[in-house]
């Protein structure tokens, strides 16, 4: 799609969309490693919609494995790398939603414990600029339809931090009713967990197993080609399943639908 | 049912694992299938219930507020308990521990006279594990809930906090009654069950003379104690008995009489999903018999308030919500962890998401320390607790303690896992180490993976995932790769 294409296109089909915007990326260590197709796909739409992204490269990893683990004390200087790293930013957006829940439910309480004023003022200003991918593009941008085709049966996994700890509702199934060609099926037992719960699925495999045959069963009566989340994590979770069982069903980022358009379907 | 995941002596410190239980409980299919049905129930009925409510989150921040602010002041309300109770007629007792209340209670109903209690469910009691103390000093004791009498008869533990038996179906319990009540022709329907709980249990009412009872609320305006149940035997134990011993931690205490208004709309809907508990009862001390009133009820009544580890958990300020509980068992129903497995696999009288961050704590983090980890931190409990505890957060408080105390000294230099963890947290300090870790990644990762990119057996720790989930290989090319060769190429 030349420039002139994309700019009409971009004009005809977002709702009332503000001035360009520098998008920081924060691709998330496992995303940056695993699937780098996650975070091109962020910069396609971003980039699509007449925004520029910007990508600090000393970027690691927010902490949530290391926190939620139990190991406080590592997970604490990934604070302040956090903050050198996207203090100038004008919006920064991550293709997860833990991540993201990591940052708004536990970055206050870390900077508190460290009694450094300097960075709990900079988190408290930071924070309100840190958006889930998805929570972007709908609570930041106002947008429902990002000119998106794809054309396959779909259903849609709500990541528990998405749900719970972001509030993201029904904002990514919004964003995904708007995709041209996407035949859009409702996943039953939606808010139940698959079982990923990082750490969780090597400690208490077992348990984790089980979680995880309830929900490949929702996501095959759905008859879905493709199952699709705000995060990755669940998906390679529930991927690993569907895979070992040759069920012939897919995993696929939410962006990465997203992304899809004419041009990348020929 | 095999014996294996049999509740029998559920205590912290010598239960296995929650991985090791878990597994056993995962096999058990019968196990499984009454948990769900029983769970999903309970879940539709509390929904509704819930949903009629248009101040439902008003309410819940309120529960918080009386529950925060009783802790806040704890001292203070439990000595106003002490002394209105005391000027009711109530006798106070201080128990230190599990050990102190088992004794108090055991001399208390020595000195009733009895060699018998009649009990209401009481989860203190299980969690003190009474009854066997009682049996000790020669003391039988008839529980009164049918629940309860379903796993004492079946010699069995509770796997939930409000239905207790929950992991039975109804013919498991014609089985163990036609054994125990030697009644061979019992059908099998609840109305016939339930005929035979109340004829075998009426005669020890009437004939009892002690009972022994736990505590939903103390009430430190009045010295009164508040009990909810469904079934009437709670009422029968609190005013056949000559003699009346409650039991309760001393995290049950609230303010004012008037809480109650706030924390029974909470409760009933959120344990069971009704509106109101079949049976409220609050009784005050004991009626002095002296001609002007009836004379009605306990002549004597004793209330034994337990601290065991209960002072420990409030003293951690970032633990201390989980004494903010009332028991209704929302969070177990909710929990997709508890609902695979059931409460045993918990090894402890308190299962599910508050088992997890109660039962460590009142063992003061020196046993089951696999429990902070029995949760995927789906937030489901947070979502339907009555008065919102953060139970997500207090878990990843108690990892952080079993990690340091795993960690401390010569032993942690050991310990792989915290030796993996130490190594990725100094990796992803430096960009320049985070890169290569990334390749090296990529190079180690090579022999194991399969031809057409996947993995399917990792090794070790990792080794889990592996169980039931293959592995996808890393991309040839990480994101930030990719993003350099594109600035280079300029598109």
């Amino acid at each position: 799609m030349d420039s002139e294409r994309r700019l009409n296109f971009v004009c005809e089909c977002s709702l009332p969309s503000e001035a360009s915007l520098r998008v920081s990326l924060f691709i998330t260590c496992y995303n940056d490693t695993l699937f780098p197709e996650t975070g091109k796909a962020v910069v396609r739409v971003l980039e699509r919609l007449g925004h520029t992204v910007e990508f600090p490269a000393g970027q690691t990893c927010c902490g949530q494995m290391h926190w939620n683990t139990g190991y406080q004390a590592e997970a604490m200087p990934l604070l302040s790398r956090f903050v050198d790293q996207f203090r100038e930013a004008e919006a920064v957006v991550a293709p997860s939603s833990s991540c993201v829940a990591m940052m708004r439910d536990h970055y206050p309480k870390m900077a508190a414990s460290l009694e450094d004023a300097r960075l709990i003022a900079e988190i408290d200003e930071l924070l309100p600029k840190v958006f889930e991918f998805s929570e972007f593009l709908t609570k930041r941008l106002g947008l429902e339809d990002v000119g998106a085709y794809y054309p396959h049966r779909v259903t849609y996994h709500a990541s528990c931090h998405g749900l719970r700890n972001l509030g993201l509702g029904d904002g990514p199934v919004r964003l995904l009713k708007a995709v041209r060609g996407i035949d859009l099926v409702e996943l039953p037992g939606l808010e139940q967990c698959c079982g990923f719960g990082g750490t969780f699925a090597v400690k208490n495999a077992d348990v984790s197993g089980a979680m995880l045959a309830d929900k490949m069963a929702a996501v095959l009566e759905t008859k879905a080609e493709a199952c699709t989340a705000c995060d990755n994590s669940c998906l390679m979770h529930i991927q690993g399943a569907l895979h070992r069982q040759k069920t012939g069903v897919r995993t696929v980022h939410l962006a990465e639908i997203l992304a899809g358009d004419e041009e990348v379907a020929r | 049912m095999g014996g294996l995941v049999s509740g029998v002596g559920l205590d912290p410190k010598t239960a296995p694992t929650f991985p090791v239980a878990a597994k056993m409980a995962l096999g058990d299919t019968q196990l499984r299938k009454n948990v769900r049905h029983a769970t999903d129930v309970i879940q539709a009925k509390r929904a509704r219930v819930v949903a009629e409510m248009p101040d439902w989150q008003a309410l819940r921040e309120a529960g918080k507020q009386i529950r925060q602010h009783t802790m806040e002041n704890l001292d203070f309300y439990l000595e106003e308990f002490e002394a209105n109770c005391a000027r009711a007629g109530g006798v106070v007792h201080w128990a230190r521990d599990a050990e102190e209340a088992r004794r108090i209670v055991v001399e208390l109903v020595k000195a009733s006279g009895s060699d018998e209690v009649i009990k209401i469910k009481s989860m203190t009691t299980e969690e003190i594990q009474l009854n066997s103390a009682l049996e000790a000093a020669g003391i039988h004791a008839y529980e009164t809930d049918l629940a309860e009498l379903i796993l004492q008869l079946g010699e069995d533990r509770p796997s939930h906090i409000v239905v207790p038996a929950l992991h039975k179906n109804r013919h498991e319990i014609r089985e163990i009654f036609r054994r125990e009540m030697n009644l061979p022709e019992l059908g099998d329907q609840p109305h016939d069950l339930a005929d035979a709980a109340r004829m075998f249990l009426r005669e020890k009412f009437l004939r009892v003379k002690t009972g022994v009872s736990g505590a939903n609320f103390l009430i430190a305006e009045t010295g009164g104690v508040c009990i909810v149940e469904s079934e009437g035997n709670g009422r029968m134990c609190l005013t056949l008995p000559e003699t009346l011993i409650t039991v309760a931690g001393i995290d049950k205490v609230i303010p004012r009489f008037q809480d109650l208004e706030v924390l029974l709309q909470l409760l009933p809907r959120s344990a069971t999903g009704e509106r109101m508990n079949p049976y409220n009862s609050v009784w005050t001390g004991v009626d002095a018999a002296d001609g002007a009133s009836l004379g009605d009820g306990p002549r004597a009544f004793h209330v034994v308030l337990m601290d065991n580890a209960r002072t420990e958990i409030l003293a951690d300020e970032e633990a201390r919500q989980t004494l903010h509980c009332i028991r209704c068992a929302a969070c177990q129903n909710a929990c997709p962890v508890y609902r695979q497995t059931g409460g045993h696999a918990y090894g402890s009288v308190y299962a599910g998401p508050i088992g997890a961050i109660l039962t460590p704590q009142l063992q003061e983090m020196h046993h089951a320390q696999s429990l902070p980890y029995a949760s995927s931190l789906c937030g489901a409990c947070y979502e339907v607790c009555p008065v919102k505890i953060n139970i997500p957060e207090v878990l990843i408080h108690l990892r952080n303690k079993v990690v340091k105390q795993n960690t401390a000294g010569v032993a942690g230099l050991f310990d792989v896992e915290a030796g993996a963890m130490k190594a990725m947290a100094m990796i992803f300090r430096s960009e320049r180490r985070f890169r290569a870790a990334q390749r090296l990644g990529r190079v180690a990762e090579s022999p194991i993976a399969g031809s057409d990119g996947w993995i399917r057996w990792l090794p070790g720790m990792l080794g889990g995932w592996t169980q039931v989930r293959d592995l996808q290989e890393m991309p040839k090319e990480t994101f930030r790769d990719w993003w350099e060769r594109r600035g280079r190429n300029g598109d």
